[in-house]
């Protein structure tokens, strides 16, 4: 008994420890000491140094190179000129960068830096020559739901699937946009993060776009489960899931009770 | 009163002698034959439920706009077909819980196949004298899978529109007759004439039914007339002997409640778990695509085939010989449905039996047969789950590309290794079974000594 | 009057009980001998469970009840989950109910009978021997035999034929028939037209030629422009893409399924090359080759449509496709799309 008990807490302990360790910033976030008492745009000057140049480049100019860091990196990566606080804002919020393999795709993650690092970030990059887009302000409440289907469904549905619920192309995962906000999916959708197509305003003006996010957001976080549980909102492959692992244990199990041996 | 209506009954159709045998008809007691009833009140579910489709869907391509209750809809083009599905979902009460009942039954209904026709596959039963039985069965099953096909794609919206396309492909993937046989079916090249929305609705609402509900007539007819074959499950139960329940009173009942059951759990899924949400997905438009459109569960083992074929067609010159959709959606179902529809008269080949088979055999008494059965499926189901191998990326984090170079090598490979090993289990288990028999046998001569003693 | 009702039924008694009498010797296949009188075995004594039995029943006609009231009045939230809940639980009770019944309140016998007959052979030679005897007397047995067959064979065929008006059999043109032709005007699913500065890079299009339908295979473009240095076109479609600007077929060469995926590198070095993906099997096209096959199962590579840009601008065809579009065929080789 008390060795099942000391074995339950040891696990319990390493669980929350290895939690513990996953909530802390990774190492390699490198941070001035003196934070609070920095500029914004010193801060994140300094902040750009320590954790974007290896790949991005000295003031953004990118690095064409592969350069081994001192951390261990083989830094290399696009400029940063001119892309503007949409695109800095886009990738620090939804932890796509910083990136600890130049090759290695994007994916969401919880973002290492403060607000306030985030902020200085984006306003060093901005300041870069030439000026670049701003963090736009979509406003999805002035879209059209019908409108938004039919320009999703030819934009973005091939590789985001027709309710948002992600999917795969050759190279790449494509993420759902349920953990995406309103200002991210237009973000994404005028950057074009990774391999995705980047739409300007000649493509999708901005009218287009509200749309799109209005749709977007009611099938991704909202979606219309007029039929019950909805079970991925991505179709056949977990209605057979449920056809086999619950109506299918479930029919097993009645033929066993009602089928059973009789006496000899 | 029950003896009167029987009298009245025997007088005006002659059938009292056939209900007094069949109701003392001998049922097996083990579960596994209630399987194939599951399937049968599926079916019954299906039609029951298809009936009150019909009477509200309409069968037709013809253009409308959209002004009914669902807002993302509203004011989209979209076919009669498709707008009238969204009406029964959304403005006829219990309509979507039709929809739904009927679209869980066609899945349960094609499960429930397989699962009985694994239990005959591997006990044996469809040895002489039932092979017949065995053929039309799967001839039922192949029916099946093509009037599910055509029930989803009759709605018209973008993932079954999607696979109809597909299907179009595999049509005139036909070596040198594909092109001609696919104009023909869908009258002109794809999406075809509006015509087609009533071929569709014809053969998934009558023809194929009638087809289904024929061979399952016959089906049932053939068991009954060379009985159902059974467990050794007592000392009694032999190749002249049946053992089992009568059909009344005791079958009917655990019949008829299976039956309630099958449909209480129908229309609980069909209440609680929502199935093909065709608003989600939008009307179809040749167009337009959409990421992860699969087709239902059963017809899984096609798009796994689809996907693991290198890319190439098989040409001569100008002339190309065999497209390649024609491996993975044609010439692979034709080979499995040929594997099983001629295995009952391979596997005489191979045992030398000629006699009739009415008791089952365990799994492990026929290595052979279950170690090819096993290889067999493990084949189709390793192409099966192939199949969503873009999903498995998604929840996994398994790169797409790299999976599917392994299921090509995995789908050769696997089948051979699990061959192998399955019927060395079957010999292991035969051998113990063997010591077991020699342990209770000198138990049983000691014991018969000491009393002697 | 009591009297003669009395008599009547004395009657009915002792008629209806001398034929069960009779049947009981007739009686087949209840196996174990001396049990008496009846047919069936006694079942077991079960009054409480005969309870629950009813109660069972009694439930399902509750249920059976709530679902008329559900759907009667119409205003309950989660309708539709309460009219599959009420519903299954009526058959589910009954169904309950039933087992119950069975496995509890009835008999349940375990009895034996002999399998019918294997073969019936006797029968079986008779039936054939009925069968050839009455053939004695025909001494063409080969010659009608064949004219049958013949007859028969024809027949079917006639029965057949009107089926060739199905669809278009014979008629394989239409599949290599496009609305394309030299001139015509690229246009949006809304039918304005597709200037050439309209179409930047690093995204993609779809585009109908202007008058056409949008659903036939052969309309469907997807438009993408690449720096043209980067191109690598087979030599007779060099002049094929203005200012960098390919158009392709969006139907996809293996099965069909619309083309509606690109990847396009943020950054070239680290990540891979643009793509034209579709979406149901995987097939990969690089626009930079002209559409060729770099992964997926598709045998051919995506037809590409010669582009011009007109006097004003506006994205124009110059003629029909490299090659047949859509799903392969037989003789998708042999010709060029008209």
């Amino acid at each position: 008994m008390r060795a099942r008990h000391l074995l339950l807490a040891v696990v319990l302990g390493a669980l929350a420890i290895a939690g513990a360790a996953h909530a802390q910033p990774r190492s390699g976030v490198a941070r001035p000491p003196n934070e609070e008492q920095l500029p914004l745009r010193e801060l994140g000057s300094q902040l750009y140094a320590g954790n974007c140049s290896a790949c991005h480049g000295v003031d953004g100019r990118g690095q064409r190179t592969p350069r081994k860091t001192t951390e261990g990196i083989e830094g290399q990566g696009p400029p940063l000129r001119g892309v503007g606080a949409r695109s800095v804002d886009f990738y620090l919020r939804t932890g796509y960068m910083p990136l600890s393999k130049p090759d290695e795709q994007p994916v969401r993650r919880r973002a290492l830096f403060t607000d306030r690092e985030i902020r200085a970030m984006v306003d060093y990059v901005a300041s870069l020559p030439p000026p670049g887009p701003p963090i736009p302000r979509p406003e999805p409440g002035k879209g059209n739901l019908a409108e938004g289907y039919e320009l999703f469904t030819e934009h973005c549905a091939g590789c985001h699937q027709v309710a948002a619920q992600g999917g795969v192309v050759t190279g790449a995962r494509v993420p759902p946009l349920e953990d995406s906000s309103a200002v991210q999916i237009a973000q994404a959708a005028r950057v074009g993060p990774y391999l995705m197509p980047k739409f300007s305003e000649k493509d999708i003006t901005d009218a287009e776009l509200n749309s799109i996010i209005k749709y977007a957001e009611m099938a991704a976080k909202r979606p219309h489960n007029d039929g019950g549980w909805g079970i991925g909102n991505i179709g056949p492959v977990p209605e057979g899931m449920v056809t086999w692992f619950i109506a299918g244990v479930a029919f097993v199990l009645m033929c066993v009770v009602i089928g059973s041996r009789l006496r000899s | 009163m029950i003896r009167r209506a029987l009298l009245w009954l025997d007088a005006r159709t002659g059938a009292a002698p056939l209900v007094r045998k069949g109701l003392r008809y001998l049922f097996p007691d083990h579960w596994s034959f209630l399987l194939g009833e599951v399937a049968l009140y599926a079916f019954i579910m299906l039609v029951a439920t298809g009936i009150y489709l019909t009477l509200f869907f309409e069968p037709s391509f013809g253009e409308t706009t959209y002004t009914g209750s669902y807002a993302p809809m509203q004011g989209l083009p979209m076919s009669e077909a498709y707008r009238s599905a969204l009406e029964l979902s959304f403005d006829v009460p219990s309509g979507l819980l039709m929809r739904q009942t009927h679209h869980w039954a066609a899945n349960v209904f094609v499960a429930a196949i397989v699962l009985h026709m694994i239990r005959v596959f591997f006990t044996g039963a469809f040895r002489k004298p039932r092979e017949l039985t065995w053929i039309i069965g799967l001839l039922m099953l192949f029916t099946t899978l093509l009037e599910g096909y055509l029930g989803y794609s009759m709605v018209d919206d973008l993932l079954s529109g999607i696979g109809l396309a597909i299907g179009y492909g595999v049509a005139l993937s036909v070596p040198v007759i594909g092109a001609n046989l696919a104009l023909g079916i869908w009258d002109g090249p794809f999406p075809g004439s509006t015509v087609f929305e009533s071929r569709m609705y014809v053969a998934h609402v009558f023809l194929l039914p009638i087809l289904i509900a024929t061979l399952l007539a016959g089906h049932l007819a053939l068991v009954a007339s060379r009985h159902h074959t059974q467990f050794r499950a007592s000392k009694r139960a032999t190749q002249r002997r049946i053992v089992g329940m009568p059909a009344f009173p005791a079958q009917t009942p655990r019949s008829l409640g299976l039956m309630l059951m099958t449909a209480a759990l129908l229309f609980l899924l069909g209440g609680l778990v929502q199935i093909n949400p065709i608003w989600q997905w939008g009307p179809y438009e040749t167009y337009q695509a959409t990421n992860g459109a699969q087709p239902d569960w059963y017809l899984g083992w096609l798009i796994g085939s689809l996907r693991l074929m290198p890319g190439f067609d098989l040409s001569i010159g100008d002339y190309v010989l065999v497209p390649n959709p024609f491996w993975g959606g044609a010439l692979f179902p034709l080979v499995v449905l040929g594997v099983l529809g001629a295995w009952p008269w391979l596997e005489r080949r191979f045992t030398g039996e000629r006699g009739f088979n009415n008791v089952l055999d365990r799994p492990r008494d026929a290595p052979g047969r279950t170690a090819f059965g096993a290889a067999f499926f493990t084949w189709v189901a390793l192409i099966f789950i192939s199949g969503s191998a873009d999903r498995a990326d998604v929840f996994l984090g398994l790169d797409y590309e790299s999976q599917i170079w392994f299921y090509r090598v995995a789908v050769i490979v696997v089948p051979l290794l699990v061959f192998f090993v399955t019927r060395k289990v079957c010999a292991e288990l035969q051998a113990s079974d063997a010591i077991e028999e020699a342990r209770e046998a000198a138990e049983e001569e000691a014991k018969a000594e000491a009393v002697a003693a | 009057m009591r009297r003669l009702w009395q008599g009547l039924l004395a009657v009915l008694t002792l008629g209806l009980g001398r034929r069960r009498e009779r049947r009981r010797d007739e009686g087949e296949g209840d196996s174990g001998g001396g049990r008496g009188h009846d047919l069936v075995e006694p079942g077991p004594r079960n009054p409480g469970t005969e309870l629950g039995v009813a109660a069972l029943f009694l439930l399902a006609a509750a249920s059976a009840v709530a679902f008329i009231v559900v759907y009667s009045l119409e205003r309950f939230p989660a309708q539709h989950e309460l009219f599959g809940v009420t519903l299954a639980a009526a058959f589910g009770f009954l169904g309950a109910g039933l087992i119950v019944l069975a496995r509890r309140v009835l008999p349940s016998e375990e009895l034996e009978e002999d399998y019918p007959e294997e073969e019936h052979v006797e029968a079986g030679i008779e039936a054939a021997t009925i069968v050839e005897e009455s053939g004695r007397s025909i001494t063409r047995k080969r010659l009608l035999t064949a004219a049958g067959g013949t007859a028969g064979g024809a027949i079917g065929l006639a029965a057949l034929t009107p089926a060739l008006s199905l669809g278009p059999w014979f008629h394989t043109e239409p599949l290599r028939r496009t609305p394309w032709r030299a001139g015509r005007r690229l246009v949006d699913r809304e039918g304005k037209p597709y200037r050439a500065e309209e179409i930047e890079r690093e995204t993609f299009y779809t585009a109908f030629p202007e008058g056409a339908s949008h659903r036939t295979l052969g309309s469907m473009l997807v438009v993408v422009r690449l720096d043209p240095a980067r191109l690598r076109l087979p030599r007779e479609r060099a002049d094929w893409a203005p200012e960098g600007i390919l158009a392709f077929s969006k139907v996809c060469t293996h099965a069909g399924c619309a083309v509606g995926l690109y990847r396009k590198p943020t950054y070239p070095p680290t990540q891979p090359p643009p793509g034209l993906v579709c979406p149901c099997h995987y097939s990969t096209f690089d626009p930079a080759l002209g559409g060729e096959v770099v992964f997926g199962p598709a045998g051919r590579p995506l037809p590409q449509l010669p582009l011009a840009i007109d006097g004003a601008g506006e994205l124009r065809a110059c003629g029909n496709f490299s090659n047949a579009i859509g799903p392969a065929w037989w003789g998708v080789n042999l010709e060029k799309p008209s």
